[in-house]
């Protein structure tokens, strides 16, 4: 029987890679009976669905743009190539 | 179609520093990388084949983004990268492996607002992670790069990977229950 640190090990590398089946049945019978696993499982996935909203969010707003100070630094530099 | 060095600053360098800001959270590393794609892109103009200059100036910012985030992780001595041994996790686990702290239930943002506090702590905590530990958190969760990728991008084994994302997820985790 897996203990919650071993099955925080496990849960946080089927994100990663597929586990084994007997893995998985292992993990499966832990977080049958262990609520704060289940909780830390759906909080990792949580998570990771934020990290993409957030950058596409970020990559979408326009209010976040170049510096004035950098786009001058960058025209610059083009400047000598072009 | 001609376009000049000039135009894809005009019209492109705002979202490839956003893109660049995604990954790089920095903002003077993302105005080096959006500069580094431009002069890149000068001396291999052969975009010709592609139909968008955005998708091919991106595709050269991800590669300098990697490189970026590759000298971040190389700087570290390699005695300092992280094994399966050292991924103890005494901070998180009693010494028979139940939960130091047990996880709490999380109010899940209900609305646009709470989204957007609940990035906001998110991206609180991020800046809190070690910078090796963001990185490859960002090259799995944000750009989902295969392990593989990620390994050979960052000269790392596959358990390293496995143990660094591990060491990211629980900090990051742990930072949200505090101050989510």
């Amino acid at each position: 029987m897996l203990n919650c640190k071993q099955t925080s090990v496990l849960v946080s590398q089927s994100l990663d890679r597929p586990l084994t089946w007997r893995e998985r049945w292992a993990v499966r019978l832990h977080l049958a009976i262990c609520i704060y696993c289940r909780r830390f499982t759906q909080q990792l996935k949580w998570i990771r669905d934020a990290m993409q909203v957030w950058q596409q969010q970020v990559t979408n707003d326009s209010e976040i743009a170049l510096s004035q100070a950098a786009r001058e630094r960058i025209t610059q530099q083009l400047d000598k190539f072009y | 179609m001609k376009s000049n060095p000039h135009d894809w600053l005009n019209e492109h360098g705002n979202y490839l520093y956003r893109f660049a800001l995604t990954r790089l959270r920095d903002p003077h590393q993302a105005e080096d990388v959006v500069q580094e794609t431009l002069l890149a892109a000068i001396k291999n103009p052969n975009y010709a084949a592609q139909s968008s200059p955005r998708t091919w100036l991106t595709g050269i910012l991800k590669h300098k983004i990697i490189d970026c985030m590759r000298k971040q992780v190389r700087e570290i001595p390699a005695s300092e990268l992280l094994t399966e041994e050292d991924a103890n996790m005494d901070e998180f686990f009693d010494e028979t492996g139940h939960w130091a702290e047990k996880p709490q239930a999380w109010d899940v943002p209900h609305d646009a607002l709470q989204q957007k506090q609940f990035l906001q702590v998110l991206q609180q905590c991020m800046a809190r992670l070690p910078q090796k530990l963001a990185a490859i958190f960002t090259m799995r969760d944000v750009d989902e790069m295969e392990n593989e990728e990620i390994c050979k991008a960052l000269n790392i084994t596959a358990t390293n990977a496995w143990v660094m994302l591990y060491r990211a997820r629980m900090g990051l985790r742990k930072c949200l229950e505090m101050h989510w």
